[in-house]
């Protein structure tokens, strides 16, 4: 993989306004040596992209390969996949529910990735999940655990096992909702040497320094988070949507909106604002929540889902302003 | 990176790396949404409880001693002492205005929203006690509360809630798993992630992301710092051993604090061992709550610490006849304590917490809640190695506790429990 920077990377022809009339960082920092992986392709080449999400295991593992291979037909260029976590203080009811149902289903890390092997979709996939899975996969119980009452120490957990895991997967990308930037070296730099994207969110309160530290770790794009609060699916388009798109126009880093959004016409808007995706999760996972067990009975309603959604982004590139020649 | 501004820059940022955390432990593991309110919070930690900026601690102090009945006493506890032949001194966090120390906590964090312009307080309760205290400060400095708690907590802890709800705060109860103090730290965080621009968080223990275990210590530490000065006063010199439960480890790093630089007294933290302390992974679950003495290293509600979790990293359901012990995590400062060997991590069982909260309440006359009973659950068990000269800190009363007692009693036939017969007629 060629190491060329974002500085030295050439414009493309396909990029919308927003892209080409992107700037460096004013402050010159370094830049992450990250040439486009297969996330900011998919992005790029699709653009404006309908990334959606799903919880692996919900409501088992074998209807999560149907759905995501639904989604993939629906028009999906990017799916993330949710490896449940016990403690999931980012979500908001739909997902948290979700993720109990993959967590009762028995769901592991070690099964997650076995569905990942096998799935061979054109949208390349992402892991969305909490930091702590991330630590604790790999080395085996003995070496971890401490003997009661012994002080001693142990070995430390690494996040290397589970992004070399990712790797020999073919997984593209990884979110980590409960890791600010501030706590992102070890992860970032395991996904350097492995190749994989490491999408931040950026939240409405995400502002000056701390966005600058944010932005010059990104890559992949950048998750917009459309509003204060947890993941769920809500009626309308936040304002916060519009200031973030504003405040994060001056960087050269695809960015796609989430949180909240679940219809076509969310999407179409958020494009219009000028974001190169939409992320929808819950909306999606209601759909699954409704069919319940069975021979992957949501499939058929997630790939029209899926197809709405896009259809309204791509609404959306028509609607926005005229790019800017440079 | 090579240039002089550079490396400043990156000594610079080792070093705010370094006040984030305890070693490896603690950090700021949370949504981006908090991350600029932890960095406020920081700021207004550093500005008036590290540099008492507009007299902020002072009036701490002057709330804590006209409204929370500081300094509490420490008291000889005359036939412990003889039982176990050796000096026994009580740090009574019991007489503290709600009845624990739970509000030297509460207190200081609604003073400090208040300081830093907050309109609304959000918390979360396990047993209730932090709620009660946070909704009594709530009340006493006129601003507005809202408490996460449990739907289980909710039911077996009736008059914490009612307590609450006399001092004017809403109690929202949560459904979400087992309903204890856990679902009650992830609904709360959830709110705060919405509503963090106006409103401050009052977490209950030296847990989460920093500043937050700093800060809890810093309030707590007023309990070690009058132990310290009241022993050297009444016994002539510091003593051999401090003893204290642990659960998130609130009580312990407040008792502990100030006692860390000296090296000659032994701090003993006590940790709910429940009914065993095997980790069930097929079900999920732990019989007990010793995080310190049985934990692993990873990210819970903020911080990286000790905690009780599966090998493949979900967190484990804790258990203990203490309520507020029952936590599968701990503060991030008591783990790096107890990696660096300063603190050694301990536990009795629910037995012999029983049989110390009767033992105390039969012989000194004080009544101690279920988490403090097990400290001296301890002192029953391991007095030997304690030296001559030992302080245990009785965090709280134990009032609310009564039924649980002599329910959980009654059950094992323990002979220290009291006859109350008279009832059954």
């Amino acid at each position: 993989m060629s190491r060329e920077t974002r500085a030295e990377r050439a414009p493309r022809s396909e990029r919308t306004g927003n892209e080409v009339a992107r700037k460096l960082r004013a402050d010159g920092g370094e830049q992450l040596a990250t040439a486009d992986g297969d996330i900011e392709t998919a992005i790029r080449e699709n653009h404006p992209a309908l990334i959606t999400y799903i919880t692996a295991g919900d409501p088992s593992l074998e209807d999560t390969k149907a759905y995501v291979e639904a989604l993939d037909r629906g028009g999906a260029d990017l799916i993330e996949l949710g490896l449940p976590f016990s403690e999931p203080t980012a979500e908001g009811p739909t997902i948290q529910a979700a993720i109990n149902r993959a967590l009762d289903a028995g769901t592991t890390p070690a099964q997650f990735f076995d569905l990942v092997d096998e799935l061979e979709t054109e949208a390349p996939l992402l892991v969305m999940t909490y930091y702590n899975m991330i630590l604790q996969y790999g080395p085996s119980e003995a070496s971890r655990a401490s003997k009661a009452g012994a002080a001693k120490p142990q070995n430390k957990p690494d996040v290397r096992p589970f992004v070399e895991r990712a790797a020999d997967a073919g997984l593209s990308g990884i979110i980590v909702p409960d890791l600010p930037a501030e706590e992102a070296d070890p992860l970032r730099d395991a996904c350097d040497d492995h190749d994989i994207d490491l999408v931040f969110i950026v939240a409405p309160t995400t502002e000056g320094e701390r966005l600058d530290r944010i932005m010059s770790r990104v890559s992949g794009f950048a998750y917009v988070q459309a509003r204060l609060g947890t993941t769920g699916a809500r009626a309308d388009v936040s304002n916060a949507t519009h200031d973030s798109l504003a405040r994060l126009a001056g960087y050269d880093v695809p960015k796609a909106v989430g949180f909240g959004v679940s219809e076509g016409d969310h999407a179409a808007e958020i494009v219009a604002a000028g974001a190169d995706g939409v992320i929808v999760g819950s909306a999606l996972v209601d759909i699954i929540a409704d069919h319940g067990a069975g021979d992957a009975p949501a499939a058929a309603e997630l790939e029209a889902k899926a197809r709405e959604l896009k259809q309204g982004a791509r609404r959306g590139r028509e609607e926005a302003p005229e790019p800017e020649q440079p | 990176m090579s240039n002089t501004e550079s490396d400043h820059a990156d000594a610079s940022a080792d070093q705010a790396n370094r006040k984030r955390t305890f070693g490896d432990y603690g950090g700021q593991y949370v949504p981006e949404a908090l991350m600029p309110a932890l960095q406020e919070l920081e700021d207004a930690y550093e500005r008036y409880v590290l540099e008492n900026e507009d007299g902020f601690m002072d009036e701490f102090s002057e709330r804590m001693r006209d409204f929370g009945g500081r300094p509490t006493p420490l008291q000889h506890a005359d036939r412990l002492s003889e039982r176990y032949d050796r000096d026994i001194y009580l740090k009574r966090e019991d007489l503290v205005h709600g009845g624990a120390h739970k509000l030297n906590n509460a207190l200081g964090q609604v003073l400090l929203a208040k300081y830093m312009g907050k309109e609304r307080i959000i918390a979360e309760t396990g047993a209730g006690q932090h709620g009660t205290a946070t909704a009594m400060a709530a009340a006493h400095l006129d601003m507005p509360c809202e408490i996460y708690m449990g739907r289980t907590d909710v039911n077996r802890q009736r008059p914490n809630v009612y307590r609450m709800r006399m001092n004017g705060a809403a109690v929202n109860p949560v459904e979400a798993g087992s309903g204890t103090l856990k679902e009650a730290i992830n609904e709360t965080l959830r709110d705060w992630a919405t509503t963090v621009e106006n409103t401050h968080y009052v977490i209950g223990s030296v847990v989460g992301p920093h500043p937050f275990p700093r800060l809890v210590r810093d309030f707590q530490s007023v309990i070690g710092a009058e132990a310290r000065e009241q022993i050297q006063e009444q016994a002539g010199r510091l003593p051999d051993s401090v003893v204290a439960c642990a659960g998130g480890g609130s009580n312990t790093m407040g008792a502990f604090h100030e006692f860390v630089p000296d090296e000659s007294v032994d701090l003993y933290a006590v940790e709910a061992g429940g009914s065993s302390l095997k980790i069930d992974e097929e079900e999920g679950v732990a019989p007990n709550s010793a995080t310190l003495s049985t934990g692993t290293d990873g990210v819970l509600h903020g911080a990286l610490t000790k905690l009780l979790q599966t090998d493949d990293g979900q967190i484990v359901e804790s258990h203990s006849v203490s309520a507020g012990l029952d936590y599968a995590g701990v503060g991030p400062e008591l783990s790096r304590l107890v990696e660096t060997g300063r603190v050694t991590p301990t536990s009795v069982d629910d037995e012999a917490a029983l049989n110390g909260f009767h033992r105390l309440s039969n012989l000194e006359g004080i009544i101690p809640a279920l988490e403090s009973s097990h400290a001296l659950g301890y002192l029953e068990e391991n007095h030997e190695e304690l030296g001559d000269l030992v302080v245990v800190n009785v965090s709280g009363r134990g009032d609310k506790d009564l039924e649980t007692v002599l329910e959980e009693t009654e059950k094992r036939d323990l002979e220290a429990a009291p006859d109350v017969e008279v009832f059954d007629a």
